[in-house]
This record gives C-alpha cells, sequence and structure tokens, in this order.
C-alpha cells in the first residue's frame, strides 16, 4: 500500500479523539547544550495550531494511529473488530520519518500517536514506544509527543513511555460503568482508573523529584501531564452523569483535560448506536458547565439548576441560565462586589474580572468602559450596577428572551445540516 | 515642533532613547512629530529638542514591557500613542496602566494583542518549502514588523536546518551558526513546491471529520488572508462541498452488518474468580483470596466513583489485626491500605511500639473510598451507617480468616463497624470489648484525628497516649 493511502486511512480512524493539545510541557529546544547535541524542535509552554479543518478543530499534531486494525469490538469505535473499514499499520520507520519530514516544514507541534489492539496490549504499546524512542533518541526530536496508553500494557512500557512523550492518556469513553460493558465488552472501567492511578503516582513522583534539589535526575515522566476523552451522546447518560464522572475524574487523577466528543455518526457504524447524533451545542454546553465547575465556584447542583431533569439548557449557556434562576442573587454592584460575586454574572470571565478589579481602584466604573472593553451588555447590564446604572428588568418574565443570544448556538444551527 | 526620525520600524532602542531625551527635556507629547527615517518630517517639526531640565523618572516595568510589543504594530500613530502614555505616567497618573477602562491603554493594549496575535499565527503559519541543497525556505507576509523579534523562535525550534523566512519587508537566514537580516523579498524567491505538501494535504483532508462543519470556526482562527500561502488551504472549497453529502451517505447507509471477527479477542490476565466451594476447603489462604476477590468485585454505592476496593494486608494468624476507617485518596489509587498521610503516621506509631507491621493484618471497615469531588482534589466523607452495614459481612469474615488473638479498631467507625453499635471511644478506650461475633476488640483513636489537631503540645499529647494503646495492644497478645 502507498504512503499516501496508509495516511488517509490512518488518519481518519484517528479523527474522533478530540484532543490535539500541545500545550504545558516543559521547555525545551533544538540547539546544542549541556552536554547535549543539537536536534530538532523546540517546545514553548503555549501550545500552537499549525491549521484549522473545515470542522474548526485545530490541527497541532500529526495524529493518526499506528494501525487501525482491532481485536477489540467497541461499538461505538470506527476500528472496531467486526467493522468494514479498509485496514492499514505503518512501520515504525515510516511514522518516524512522516514526523519529522512535517515538523521540518513547521505543519506540527509534533505527534499524537494512538493504535488498534494488534496481538496483546504489551505488543501494541511497544511498538507506540518504539516510535517517540526512535524520534527523541536518534534524531533528537524535541517536539511535542502525546502517546494513548493502554490500560493493560506493561509497567516498565508505562514508564518508558511516560520516559519520551509529553503527554499520557487513556480514554474513559463513555461517562457510566453500564454503557462501557454494553458498548466495549473487551474494556474494563476498574481498570482503567487503576491504570489512570498509577499515571497520577508516576507524574506526581517526578514532579517531586524535580523539585529536590541535588537529587540523581529522576525518571522523567509525562511533563504534560495525562487526560481522556468522554464520547458524549452514545448512551443514555445525562448531563449530571457526564459533570459528575468528569469532577472525579479530574479530582482523583490530577487529570489535564477531560475531553468531551460528541458523538459523531461514523461510516459502518454498528446497530447498537443511537441513529442520529446528538447536537454539537450539548459538547459545548459541557464545556462551558465543566469551567464554571473547576474555575467560577459554581458546584454541580447549581449548575444543574440552570437544567431540567438533568440536562443543561441548551439554548443559554450555562451561568446564564443559573442566573435566570436566581434573581434574588442580583444586581451585583460591579464598583463594590467581590471577586467570587462578580465570577457569577453572565457575560464577565475571569480575566475581565480581575481587570475591573484592578481599575476599579483607580476611578468608579461606568457602563461607557463596559462597552470600551466590548463585553456584551445586552446580557451584562440586566444584572450589574454601575457607577451610572441601576437595572430595573430584573424580576422581568421575558428577561430570558432580553438576554438569550439571537443567533449562533440558541438556533439548532448544526442540526440543519443532518 | 519637534521632529524625532527613528532608524527602523520597531526599534525599540532608539525609541527609549529619543522618548527619555524629550522626557528630560519636559517635552509635551502635542509638541512632537515621530516619524521614520526617510520619511518627510512634516512641516513645522525643526525644532531642537531643548536640554534636560529634570532627572530620569522611573516607570512600572509594565510600560517598557508594553511598548516594547506595541512598537512593533504597523499603525503610524505608535511612536506618539507610546509617548503620550509615558507622558501620562510620568505626571500624575503612575497607575495608567491598570486602568483597564482607559481608551489610551485600551488602545495600546489592543495594539499589543494584534503584534501577539500575528507573533503566533506567524508561528504556526509559516511553511517551509525544501529548496536545493537541503536549505528550508518559506514566503510570509505578516501584519505587523514581527520578523526580527520572531525569528529567535526558529532559531530555537530549527537550530539544525539551514532555512530563510522571506517576507515583504524583510528576510531572515540561518545558517546553523548565525541569524543574518536582510532585505524584503518577493513570494517568487521562495520555491514553488515541495515534494512532501501532497502527503501534508491528504492529512489535512482525512483529519477534517464533515459531520461536525463549522467554517466560521476555522476561519476565525485561520483567517482567509493567511490562504494563499498555506498549502493545506487549497482544499477547503472542495472539502466543505463535499462535506454535506458525505454525512447524509453515511447516516442514509446506517448500520452495517458486522464483518466477520479476525482475532478472537484473548482476555488479559485477568485473575479467574475463585470457585466457591474453596471456603469449604477451610484453606485460610485460598480461603482469604477468595474473599479478596469477592470485596474487588463488589459494585455497591461506592464503588461507582472509587478507584478500587481495597482489601486487608498481613499475614494469616497475625496477633493483632488493625481495622482502621476506610481507603483515602492515595489508598484508593495504590490499592493498599494504610499508605497515605495517616498510614505513615500509623507506620511510625507501630515502630515506637515495636511492633513490626509485617506481623500485624491491616484492613478497614469500609472498602472503597468515600468522597465528594471538588475541582482538583476529592474531600474525604465519612461513612454513614448504610456503608457500613453494606462492608460488615466482609469484614467479619476477613477477622474470622485471618484469626488474630486480638483487634485494634481505630477511630469511631471502625468500632462501629465491630460491636455493631455506636459507642464513643472516649468511653471504652483502654478497656477490650467483645464484637458481636465475640472477638476481642481494642479501642483506639484513628491516626487521621492525630494529624487533625491543631496545636503541638495536644499532638503530641495525643500521640503519646496513641502510642501507649499500641503498647498496651501489643503486650495483650504477648
Amino acid at each position: 500500500m502507498e504512503l499516501r493511502q496508509k495516511l488517509e486511512i490512518l488518519a481518519d480512524a484517528a479523527k474522533y479523539d478530540a484532543s490535539c493539545a500541545s500545550s504545558g510541557t516543559e521547555k525545551r529546544d533544538s540547539r546544542p547544550g549541556d552536554g547535549k547535541p543539537g536536534g530538532i524542535g523546540s517546545t514553548e509552554g503555549m501550545g500552537i495550531c499549525h491549521a484549522y479543518a473545515p470542522d474548526g478543530r485545530c490541527i497541532s499534531l500529526l495524529k493518526v494511529l499506528l494501525t487501525n486494525a482491532c481485536i477489540y469490538d467497541c461499538a461505538y469505535c470506527i476500528n472496531r473488530a467486526t467493522s468494514n473499514v479498509p485496514r492499514a499499520r505503518f512501520t515504525v520507520r515510516e511514522l518516524v520519518d512522516l514526523t519529522l519530514d512535517f515538523y521540518r516544514r513547521n505543519y506540527i507541534e509534533g505527534l499524537f500517536l494512538s493504535s488498534g489492539i494488534i496481538r496483546s496490549p504489551d505488543y501494541t504499546m511497544e511498538r507506540l514506544v518504539d516510535v517517540a524512542r526512535i524520534l527523541r533518541e536518534e534524531h533528537g526530536f524535541r517536539g511535542y509527543i502525546h502517546l494513548k496508553t493502554i490500560p493493560d500494557a506493561s509497567p516498565e512500557l508505562l514508564a518508558e513511555a511516560g520516559r519520551h512523550a509529553d503527554r499520557l492518556s487513556i480514554n474513559i469513553e463513555l461517562p457510566q460503568e453500564g454503557a462501557l460493558k454494553a458498548l466495549a465488552p473487551e474494556k474494563d472501567l476498574s481498570e482503567i482508573r487503576r491504570a489512570m492511578g498509577r499515571m497520577r503516582l508516576r507524574i506526581e513522583e517526578a514532579k517531586e523529584a524535580r523539585k529536590t534539589e541535588r537529587r540523581a535526575a529522576a525518571p522523567r515522566f509525562a511533563p504534560a501531564g495525562q487526560s481522556t476523552q468522554m464520547i458524549i451522546g452514545a448512551d443514555a447518560s445525562d448531563d449530571r452523569a457526564v459533570l459528575g464522572t468528569t469532577a472525579n475524574l479530574y479530582g482523583s487523577y490530577g487529570l489535564k483535560r477531560v475531553y468531551f466528543s460528541a458523538y459523531s455518526p461514523i461510516p459502518d457504524a454498528s446497530r447498537m448506536l443511537p441513529p442520529q447524533p446528538p447536537p454539537l451545542v450539548r459538547e459545548h454546553r459541557l464545556y462551558q458547565a465543566d469551567w464554571l465547575l473547576r474555575f467560577y465556584g459554581f458546584s454541580l447542583d447549581e449548575i444543574m439548576a440552570g437544567g431540567e431533569g438533568g440536562m443543561l439548557d441548551l439554548g443559554i449557556d450555562p451561568k446564564l441560565a443559573w442566573a435566570l434562576r436566581h434573581r434574588g442573587d442580583f444586581p451585583v454592584d460591579v464598583n463594590r462586589a467581590p471577586r467570587e460575586r462578580l465570577l457569577r454574572v453572565p457575560g464577565l470571565g475571569a480575566k475581565t474580572v480581575d481587570r475591573l478589579l484592578t481599575a476599579r481602584r483607580h476611578r468608579a466604573i461606568r457602563s461607557e468602559d463596559l462597552a470600551r472593553l466590548r463585553l456584551p451588555l445586552a446580557k451584562l447590564l440586566p444584572f450589574l450596577v454601575t457607577a451610572d446604572h441601576r437595572p430595573r428588568v430584573t424580576d422581568r418574565l421575558d428577561l430570558r428572551a432580553l438576554v438569550a443570544p439571537r443567533t449562533g448556538f440558541a438556533k439548532p444551527v448544526q442540526m440543519a445540516l443532518l | 515642533m519637534i521632529g524625532i526620525a527613528l532608524p527602523g520600524p520597531a526599534d525599540f532602542p532608539a525609541w527609549r532613547e529619543a522618548a527619555r531625551r524629550l522626557l528630560a527635556a519636559e517635552v509635551a507629547p502635542e509638541r512632537v512629530a515621530w516619524h521614520l527615517a526617510g520619511e518627510a518630517a512634516g512641516l513645522f517639526a525643526h525644532e531642537a529638542v531643548p536640554e534636560p531640565r529634570r532627572a530620569t523618572i522611573s516607570v512600572p516595568r509594565a510600560f517598557p514591557e508594553l511598548a516594547e510589543v506595541v512598537i512593533r504594530h504597523r499603525d503610524q500613530e505608535r511612536f506618539a500613542l507610546l509617548y503620550r502614555l509615558l507622558w501620562r505616567i510620568t505626571h500624575g497618573e503612575h497607575g495608567l496602566l491598570e486602568v483597564a477602562t482607559d481608551p489610551e491603554v485600551i488602545r495600546a493594549q489592543g495594539m499589543a494583542k494584534a503584534v501577539r496575535r500575528d507573533a503566533h499565527k506567524m508561528h504556526a503559519f509559516v511553511r517551509f518549502r525544501e529548496a536545493p541543497e537541503g536549505r528550508y525556505v518559506a514566503w510570509f507576509e505578516p501584519d505587523h514588523h514581527i520578523l526580527e523579534a520572531e525569528a529567535g523562535f526558529f532559531v530555537r525550534r530549527f537550530a539544525g536546518m539551514r532555512w530563510s523566512i522571506l517576507t515583504p519587508e524583510a528576510s531572515a537566514h540561518w545558517d546553523g551558526e548565525d541569524l543574518r537580516m536582510g532585505a524584503g523579498g518577493r513570494r517568487a524567491d521562495a520555491p514553488a513546491e515541495d515534494a512532501k505538501e501532497e502527503l501534508w494535504r491528504a492529512y489535512f483532508a482525512s483529519i477534517f471529520n464533515p459531520a461536525r462543519l463549522k467554517p466560521a470556526a476555522m476561519r476565525a482562527e485561520m483567517p482567509v488572508k493567511y490562504w494563499r500561502n498555506l498549502p493545506e488551504a487549497q482544499d477547503i472549497p472542495r472539502l466543505m462541498a463535499e462535506a454535506t453529502r458525505r454525512v447524509a451517505e453515511m447516516v442514509a447507509r446506517g448500520a452495517t452488518p458486522a464483518a466477520p471477527r479476525r482475532q478472537r479477542v484473548l482476555a488479559a490476565d485477568v485473575e479467574a474468580p475463585m470457585p466457591a466451594d474453596l471456603f469449604a476447603t477451610q484453606d485460610p489462604t485460598a480461603a482469604l483470596a477468595a474473599l479478596r476477590a469477592e470485596v474487588l468485585a463488589d459494585r455497591g454505592p461506592l464503588a461507582e466513583h472509587a478507584t478500587q476496593a481495597v482489601f486487608g494486608e498481613g499475614p494469616i494468624g497475625a496477633a493483632l489485626l488493625f481495622v482502621g476507617e476506610q481507603p483515602g485518596d492515595e489508598e484508593d489509587i495504590a490499592g493498599k491500605p494504610f499508605v497515605g498521610p495517616a498510614g505513615r503516621m500509623f507506620n511510625r506509631a507501630l515502630e515506637e511500639a515495636g511492633i513490626p507491621r509485617a506481623e500485624a493484618y491491616v484492613t478497614n471497615a469500609v472498602k472503597h473510598f468515600k468522597f465528594k469531588p471538588t475541582g482538583r482534589r476529592r474531600l474525604h466523607q465519612s461513612p454513614d451507617a448504610g456503608d457500613i452495614a453494606h462492608y460488615r459481612p466482609f469484614l467479619r469474615r476477613e477477622i474470622e480468616i485471618v484469626g488474630p488473638r486480638l483487634v485494634v479498631s481505630l477511630g469511631a467507625t471502625a468500632l462501629r463497624a465491630l460491636t455493631g453499635k455506636p459507642l464513643a471511644i472516649t468511653k471504652v478506650r483502654g478497656e477490650v470489648v467483645r464484637s458481636e461475633d465475640g472477638v476481642p476488640v481494642f479501642p483506639t483513636v484513628h491516626p487521621s484525628y492525630l494529624l487533625r489537631l491543631p496545636d503541638p503540645e495536644s499532638k503530641e499529647r495525643e500521640y503519646a497516649r496513641f502510642l501507649g494503646d499500641l503498647k498496651g495492644a501489643w503486650r495483650e497478645v504477648q
């Protein structure tokens, strides 16, 4: 099979993994120094998106599978054993060369390598680790490497993966254990969790050892941490279950990110899956809610109070939905309220709040100041007191209509496609 | 008017030097006409800078940091705007840059943001093509004067390559050792193609998911003005035009019959469940292993969010069996009892009491970690009567198989699990009570209680008392 054809099959097979992040790792560059010869590549903290596909997603890494052959039969997966897709497999050398050729032309930040399970978890993991090791050791590659980790692979392979990779990930796949059992019979939630736990311990150990002075260099282990992905809408889990599982994953395993991936129709779908995908906006609302939970001091119950029956409101963002049901907490005075209260005002993000807190020490904030900062006034002003404005609409019944966005996500735009 | 000529469009040191002289001479911003050397200075800008009247003045560090970036903006007003800001900062508005709502601050911040974005897009969208003799050449059209400032990024990234980046205004050349800035170039100076672009375009087309068409999101991050220098962008119109049809076909085709499996799944080395009749064999090692398997497979309410059940650890026939409350964060991850902060405190106390940990059996009343997930951490939650009752049969059998001479209960949960009654430790501490099954139980506090004590004195006092309890228990079984 020609290289181009392999690339097409194995990139197509990888595109359902949402993550393409290349940020948050240690600083490295390609210049010689510290007794090391020069190499190629650098990481400077911030990730870079080298292109965007028409699906609006960032292309930062060369995201491919080593092979899309797989002995597992996960219903939601295009690569499951019983799917009819054409199969292909890269050689380790082909992957190394492809990564370097793309990197030299500045197409990518690095490699995100995953694979179907062939022969055994260890056999597969060994091939993935080979690619990373050859890139690092034979070519002095200093770019970003993300390896998908196979939960059952041996601890030695995991250690080596962590030595070469910036990030490791294991997909949790589905929000609830029952769904995983039904749709991915060979996967085991307990094993996935234990593997995430083992990774957390190693990541913490490596971090701790780096802090200790004069200690012999501790083995490097995935400095950009671990992440995971959950498919939304392939099973019956509601948003409360999704967010509960997400909070648990962040708290238990110190994950850098939990990615949501709206179940997307795949060619050659299994009969066990819903015929229609969920609206993409559901994924968006879940990300917003997740953000409120982690950075805005909201509790799960508060967020779910803005929706109905365990589902978030698709028409408006979850902070606005919460505010509309808690009008007694408003209006909030932009010149006096503490940070926690301002963070709860619809339309004010954390960065804006911090800028306003600094600015108000020098002069009183007026409505025109907010306009100059290009904040969404129609959404903000019903909830906010400024030096020259006091809202009178907080108890109006049609407030939702006044503040809800009139375009974009409010209408089910994406659905029209199907 | 005083005309100030700057040698280059983004020459920050030259601007700073001029601004210092003007400020020292108390020249107000309205009297300065900034321009680039070689451009007309304006009709009346013929005055010289007067003699200095004041010593240098310090400004907040945020100002030079901002100015250094703003000066790369293509807006011709940038030199004057920066001097106005500097003037205001040094004339009564020291904290000006903190006033995010000030129109001039907003303007400067906006310019800095545009420059940073341009730099970021340059890091992203420069596309090298391979030229003869292994050189890599890129043609790029930035919006602002950023090439010199950003060349370092490409040096750090591609130190081992020889490369040139050509822009209309200037060019940067790296020969593997030195960076040289040169004159501007033309698109035709870069190679017209590259052998690997076909693969890159194939990748771009394949990684795109036609079921998630969001062209506005794409254009927001990859504005159309960059497309003409991105080889992959020529495929975008075709990919978009085909997307709807591809998805419709996919949905219409619906589910397809499963292909025959090519390989049977080999069960990973999952421990085979113990046959139940092993219990009947009276072999305690087998019985304990069977019980362990049963506990690990437990799917009670607490199992839903925990990583795993944590079973006891230690030799069968241990004289002392310690029962704690429940696994904590670290025990949940490690799958072993007493390895977290309280476990470390417990080990230290055992050692000081002269009890070899390897000779003791340690376990918990509740086998799963009960917690509340809050943001980045898990908050311990005390098990309630229902949780205790759920795990009680496991604990009773565990004790029965291990067969200790004395059970030491650590904390109220353990005591309750053993006696079936909510007894206060303070009332029964130091006595030997009986479990429901008649096993002698020696109640003491949980080591985590010692960790929670606020002041060092009570910590020391309570630790000594705990140590006394452990020694007492050890004496009981000698």
